[in-house]
């Protein structure tokens, strides 16, 4: 059983406003058999166990289950009275923000109430008695449009996209320049201990596709992939061992599972075609070392020093260390050999920013900030310091992209067009402070 | 496309003038009055306008019921967008006004004969929901056309109907032949028809169980298998759950199915994924574990599982619940994934607690040090839920990995020193435990726990911090004193710290018996006069009694040793792990309960459960065991949930770390308070106590009013006392033969033995009732067996608690292992044995029934059964006759089986049962056996092989003895 019930959406309280109350902006009863009043228990269980800190994504009342995603300041609740496959339920959820995004650019209230009907619409289409139906935006507004009154009876075909095994891809699209656009992003995730040993460190690649090519162009993907090299006994330069690799929906998985081969028809426009995840160890791309001196009841002193662990040639851009400092910390100084640092309050935040970060470099900055005599008396936690950064022209894992051979029976020819960039990922060193 | 982005930008330039938030705002009194004019007006746009502001006031919860007839008269446009907002009307008030709802069912007809497939799919998707019963038989016309459509939308809409109409009026879809159509779509030439169909199905199935609707067989698998490449995302987990309810026939079924699954772990969907795992970890249990694609499945799981934690939040908590189900059934395939369980700082809390879950769970020896550092780092958050767990996980380490514990205690007691208040309450609760795994250790930190005591203000923490005074009394100074604080608001105590309290002052008197009589005094007085609690009343009026009686026993019972604690909690009792790893995915995985338990209606539904090992060619293991555990992982002992009356008893109620599994041989003190608060009462009263002479001296018998209110509910007790005690050594029902004497008082000087021999969990073992019948006391016992055929000797010595006064009786448990020297005895199971005591060694001999020496794995695997069978002699085969016998043959089996005698095939033959099975003695011999049931004769025929034919009269002995009690 799937999905029981119904997709409500609720817009969030106020702050401390209860008079406001939960107002339902909108809700589908995709079975009937959960009565609709049962999302009136939604909200106090919410606030229940925000009160006690031990929020949770699954909830129930009675028999009733409530699953919720929130996005800006609504919730979407899926409610059920069913054994429910729940992460069919929060992968439906987000697909609902996915389209209602593409389609209103905002999903929050506003553009909730501005567009109820093509919203009933699209609810209509993207589930049936709890069964996900549709839920790709692109193939979506081929037949629902916010143009309702325009719609005559004669344009309102069901495109046989809908039903087709290429269920991402409209017949008949067409360019005058055939072209791909390949960006292969790896972000670095990093957790360090506050005596310097890393924890964990992985990487998480994407690869994103613009694709603008005409007609049912069939795709061909060759990476430097280590096990396939390894299929074909080819051994010719660098590979790149992935751990575990994710396709878009377009992928043909048992080809690649058989024979490692990224064979698709591409969705037209933007999509992520692949992620991929390396457990490899790198170097902390960034090295943050830190000394962050607390003097209760008069001051804080924080020395933090950032090298550039990667090739001289490159450069890290727009460079951001974010070091936390106590709540009531005051009158900030700072001192920076390079970037300028500044003091976020409301985030109890020092940003240090540096716009550009060469490879092998190392960087110093010092902050002072005054505590107030009287201690806050409330626990604060210790969150780490974090950065960001991105350094283009470069993957750390040396992932490459071989080939991307197109295909079209018109037999055009299309150019691939590569990028590469490395950014930060959950980047974090904890702190000894 | 590009032109459609266009109307949106321009769409929103012009800000509400454009949108819909307008038809919000008319809410006016005479509303509905105008809406009804509007909705009747000539003009199309009006009208349309008129139910966009209908629709809008239902969104907003106004009640606009009134003007169904109106709304409905807009139904016959060819304006899509209006016929859908009738529509969505329609499906929202038909329930309410059902009469004027049939005035609809013309159009919805009409409808479904639109050349527009939209249109069609839309009046058939809007049928269905129209929950009013007069309705759906106007529906059954449409619907049929409908899944027949040219147009796979329509088709696709249809086959969701089907499940729609099904649960309004299952007899009607029945009847009008619904269910074989859809099941014909299953064959359909479009993936999303496939899918949906697929969907209905199972949906329906749910409710009707046992109907063999979805008769998954190799063909329409192969059919699911195929439409699994080519549907959404969605229908990939429609036919992945729909295939997780299929069993195949055998394991290369399995494989296959798995071999096409396994792709699936790469979509980029988390829940096609899960659906996926799901599907893999339950066809993999068929799987041979020898075979070399079992452990490719192994490894190809953990990637994706890892990849999960990418996800949102709410997915990773999806993820996490199940891994932690993953986990403790394969505990092989995550096991070197500890890292990507550390906590990350801006993890949601509910992703935090998980996480920690499951490293303790992965926690091993190998990467102890650097789940302990985690540990400290997140003792030192704020979220207080989270350090608690983190607090309970460093002491969960400490009994995990023994080589670690030195450094939890220390890492503890920094802790300790923080003194924020949870964190200390928080570490007690767990160095309690500690000290429980390993006593006489750590000792030396209670004079640091003690200077804390003031601060603790949970009960959890405050009982545990007495069971430690209580515990080691002897070694603290002013233990009197620290209980005696505790004393004052004994009232006001939670009951867990009243009756710690009363254990603990007991065990302080029994162990300092002359300080502390007043206190034990006040404290009987305060828990069994002064108390509404019948817990504490009983425990309380059961050691006033012992102590009274008999202050000996009551120091064997009280300070009993205690059974070990497990090293794993809160694990999944493993039918119900089973049950959820068929649940993969699911709210019932997420919950760790049945879906039964949280269901309505589905209480009577079948539990799922994991296939059984089929085919051929694998290690002789039998399934059982294979359900329970890892590769080579032992099935890891459950946490009982609660009430165990003889836990309560020996003091353990603080929380759940204690064994399920059957005690070790301590029982002998159990079986000491059972005979104690038995029969020999009185018997014993007045008697020599031993020990101390102030004890019991300043006892009076318990207050009078004891007897009458005492008497009968302790005799309650005490006989679900001895159930349990009997109970606790044999789970499976093996057989134990009543004891015998074997050596009379008269030729022992007084010392009289009678015993038997009992299997339990895997030991052999000697169980004897020791009688004093003579005069003076008896000590300095010592046992030895002569050589005898099975090698059987003595585990350990054997351990009579002294002193043994005169007309006490005690019950002494011996354990046996097979490793002592052989020789062939006559008969085979005759067993000499010489006792020793103060007074003189004595002989006896005795007969052990062979059964006791047939080991757990005795199940052979049936190929090897058959050639076996074959392989040995027939001159080795024996015939015996069993009579008088009337078990039924699968209770004769189950019998069996209780004592390690296994069933491997039963053949049925003109009514009468074949039953082959095998059993294997501790010297590694095997049996085999062909035991002949036939109904309504009480005679059993068996025949018995083994290539050491001497041993079949002992084990026909066995048999009878087992089928006959």
């Amino acid at each position: 059983s799937y999905l029981s019930t119904a997709v409500g959406q609720l817009s969030a309280p106020q702050h401390g406003d209860v008079s406001l109350l939960v107002q339902v902006l909108i809700c589908r009863n995709y079975k009937g058999d959960v009565d609709m009043v049962e999302i009136d228990h939604f909200l106090p269980l919410l606030m229940q166990q925000e009160e006690e800190g031990l929020i949770c994504p699954v909830m129930s009342h009675g028999n009733v289950h409530f699953l919720w995603i929130k996005h800006n300041n609504l919730y979407l609740v899926a409610t059920t009275n069913k054994n429910s496959n729940a992460s069919l339920v929060y992968s439906f959820l987000y697909k609902l923000v996915e389209v209602f995004t593409e389609y209103f650019k905002e999903l929050e209230e506003e553009s909730i109430q501005d567009n109820f009907v093509v919203v009933y619409e699209l609810l209509d289409e993207l589930m049936d008695f709890g069964f996900p139906q549709t839920t790709d935006s692109k193939i979506l507004q081929e037949y629902i449009t916010q143009e309702g009154a325009k719609l005559e009876v004669a344009k309102s075909k069901v495109p046989t996209t809908v039903t087709n095994a290429v269920s991402w891809r409209s017949e008949g699209i067409k360019y005058k320049k055939n072209e791909v656009f390949i960006d292969v992003i790896e972000s670095i995730n990093v957790l360090v201990n506050a005596n310097g040993s890393v924890m964990s460190s992985d990487i998480v690649g994407s690869i994103k596709l613009k694709t603008m090519l005409s007609g049912m162009p069939e795709l061909r993907l060759g990476l430097n992939d280590r096990v396939l090299f390894a299929l074909t006994g080819r051994d010719k330069g660098k590979t790149v061992a992935m751990e575990d690799v994710k396709f878009h929906q377009c992928v043909r998985l048992s080809r690649f599972e058989s024979d490692r081969t990224i064979s698709f028809i591409p969705p037209d426009g933007e999509s992520e075609l692949m992620s991929y995840r390396i457990n490899t160890h790198v170097k902390p791309l960034i090295w943050i070392e830190s000394v962050i001196e607390k003097f209760s009841h008069s001051r804080v002193e924080i020395m933090v020093k950032a090298k550039g662990q990667f090739k001289k040639q490159s450069v890290a851009n727009n460079v951001e260390v974010r070091v936390p400092v106590p709540s009531d910390a005051d009158s900030p100084k700072f001192k920076t050999s390079t970037g300028h640092a500044k003091y976020v309050p409301e985030k109890n935040l020092v940003v240090w920013t540096i716009k550009s970060f060469p490879g092998g470099k190392e960087y110093l900055m010092r902050a002072h900030f005054g505590l107030p005599s009287v201690e806050n008396d409330e626990m604060e936690g210790k969150p780490p310091i974090t950065v960001n950064f991105e350094i283009p022209y470069f993957t750390v894992s040396g992932i490459q992209v071989r080939y991307m051979k197109i295909i079209e029976k018109s037999g055009y020819q299309a150019l691939p067009w590569v990028r590469y960039i490395t950014q930060s990922g959950d980047y974090q060193l904890r702190t000894n402070a | 496309m590009q032109e459609w982005a266009n109307q949106l930008c321009e769409n929103r330039q012009f800000g509400s003038k454009m949108t819909d938030s307008k038809y919000f705002t008319t809410t006016k009194k005479g509303e509905i009055f105008e809406l009804k004019a509007e909705l009747n007006s000539d003009k199309k746009e009006k009208k349309k306008e008129a139910v966009k502001k209908v629709i809008a006031s239902m969104t907003v919860g106004k009640d606009v019921s009134a003007l169904f007839p109106d709304v409905v008269n807009c139904m016959q446009t060819d304006n899509l967008e209006l016929k859908k907002l009738v529509y969505l009307y329609l499906m929202n008030y038909a329930k309410s006004q059902p009469d004027m709802a049939i005035m609809a069912v013309n159009t919805f007809v009409k409808d479904c004969e639109d050349p527009n497939p939209l249109i069609r799919a839309l009046a058939v998707r809007t049928m269905g929901c129209i929950r009013v019963d007069k309705i759906t038989e106007y529906l059954c016309e449409p619907l049929r056309k409908c899944l027949k459509d040219e147009d796979p939308y329509v088709r696709k809409t249809a086959a969701v109907c089907v499940a729609k109409l099904h649960d309004i009026n299952a007899q009607l879809v029945e009847d009008q032949g619904f269910l074989d159509t859809l099941k014909d779509l299953i064959s359909d030439s479009n993936p999303m028809v496939v899918a949906n169909a697929v969907a209905a199905l199972s949906e329906i199935a749910e409710s009707h169980p046992n109907s063999n609707l979805l008769d998954l067989n190799p063909q329409s698998i192969n059919k699911l298998l195929t439409a699994l490449n080519e549907c959404t995302e969605w229908g990939q987990i429609f036919i992945l759950d729909c295939l997780a309810n299929y069993t195949p026939r055998d394991d290369r079924e399995s494989q296959s199915i798995c071999e096409r699954v396994t792709p699936r772990l790469s979509h980029a969907n988390s829940a096609v994924v899960l659906s996926a795992v799901k599907v893999l970890m339950k066809f993999m249990e068929m799987l041979p574990k020898d075979l070399d694609y079992y452990g490719t499945l192994l490894k190809k799981l953990a990637p994706p599982l890892v990849t999960l934690l990418s996800a949102e939040p709410e997915l990773q908590y999806v993820a996490l619940r199940n891994i932690n189900l993953i986990v403790q059934k394969r505990p092989e395939i995550l096991k070197h994934e500890m890292k990507v369980f550390f906590v990350k700082y801006n993890d949601p809390i509910y992703v935090k607690l998980e996480k920690l879950d499951i490293m303790i769970r992965l926690a091993s020896q190998a990467n102890i040090a650097q789940v302990l550092a985690e540990l400290k780092e997140y003792a030192t958050e704020v979220d207080v839920d989270f350090v608690r767990k983190a607090v309970r996980a460093i002491g969960r380490c400490a009994i995990k990995v023994e080589q670690s514990a030195e450094r939890c205690v220390s890492t503890l007691l920094d802790l300790i020193q923080t003194k924020v208040n949870y964190v200390v309450q928080e570490a007690i609760v767990v160095i309690k435990d500690i000290f429980r795994k390993y006593p006489n250790k750590y000792e030396s930190v209670i004079a640091t726990l003690c200077e804390n005591l003031d601060s603790l203000d949970e009960p959890e923490a405050r009982a545990a911090m007495i069971w430690i005074v209580g515990e080691y009394a002897e070694r603290i100074d002013n233990a009197d004193e620290l209980l005696e604080s505790f004393l004052e608001g004994f009232h006001d105590e939670s009951t867990q710290v009243q009756l710690q309290l009363l254990t603990a002052i007991v065990k302080l008197f029994l162990k300092k018996p002359t300080e502390t009589q007043e206190l034990v005094q006040q404290v009987l007085s305060l828990a069994t006069q002064d108390s509404d609690n019948p817990d504490l009343r009983d425990r309380g009026y059961i050691y006033w009694r012992l102590l009274s009686t008999d202050p000996v026993a009551a120091k064997e019972v009280v300070l009993a040793e205690k059974p070990l604690i497990s090293e794993e909690t809160d694990l999944i009792e493993p039918t119900l792990l089973e049950e959820l790893i068929c649940h993969i995915g699911t709210l019932a995985s997420v919950y760790h309960k049945p879906p039964s338990a949280f269901v309505e209606g589905s209480r009577g539904v079948q539990h799922k459960r994991l296939p059984a090992r089929a085919g051929s060619g694998e290690s002789a293991e039998s399934p059982d065991t294979v359900s329970t555990g890892g590769v080579s992982e032992a099935p890891p002992a459950v946490i009982p949930s609660q009430g165990d009356l003889l836990g309560d008893l020996l003091n353990l109620d603080l929380t759940p770390p204690t064994t399920t599994g059957p005690p070790p041989p301590t029982s002998s003190m159990q079986m000491g308070a059972m005979d104690l608060l038995g029969g020999g009462l009185d018997s014993l009263l007045g008697g020599d106590i031993g020990g101390s002479p102030a004890m019991g001296a300043s006892f009076g018998a318990p207050p009078a009013v004891m007897p009458g209110s005492f008497n009968a509910p302790v005799s309650g007790g005490l006989s679900d006392l001895f159930d349990l005690g009997g109970g606790v050594g044999m789970p499976m029902g093996a057989y134990v033969p009543p004891k015998t004497v074997w050596l009379p008082a008269m030729k022992a000087k007084g010392l009289e033995i009678s015993g038997t021999f009992a299997r339990r969990s895997g030991v052999v073992q000697m169980e004897m009732t020791l009688t004093n019948k003579a005069m003076s006391v008896m000590g300095d016992f010592a046992i030895q067996f002569n050589r005898n055929s099975f090698g059987l000797a003595p585990a350990g010595p054997l351990q009579v608690l002294t002193p043994f006064t005169p007309n006490q009786s005690i019950e002494v448990t011996l354990p046996l292992n097979t490793v002592g020297p052989v020789m062939k005895m006559e008969p085979l199971n005759n067993l000499q044995v010489a006792v020793k005591n103060n007074i003189d060694v004595f002989y006896f001999s005795c007969q052990y029934p062979i059964s006791m020496l047939f080991v757990e794995d005795g199940k052979m695997e049936r190929q090897v059964f058959l050639a076996t069978w074959k392989d040995i002699p027939n001159d080795n085969e024996s015939q015996f006759q069993i009579k008088d016998c009337h078990l039924n043959s699968d209770a004769a089996s189950n019998k069996l089986q209780g004592s390690n005698i296994f069933t491997i095939a039963k053949r049925t033959v003109d009514g009468q049962d074949m039953l082959y099975q095998s059993m294997k003695l501790t010297n590694g011999i095997w049996i085999l056996a062909e035991l002949k049931v036939q109904a309504g004769n009480p005679n059993y025929t068996i025949s018995l092989k083994c290539r050491a034919p001497e041993v079949a009269q002992s084990v026909f002995q066995s048999y009878e003895a087992v089928l006959k009690n």
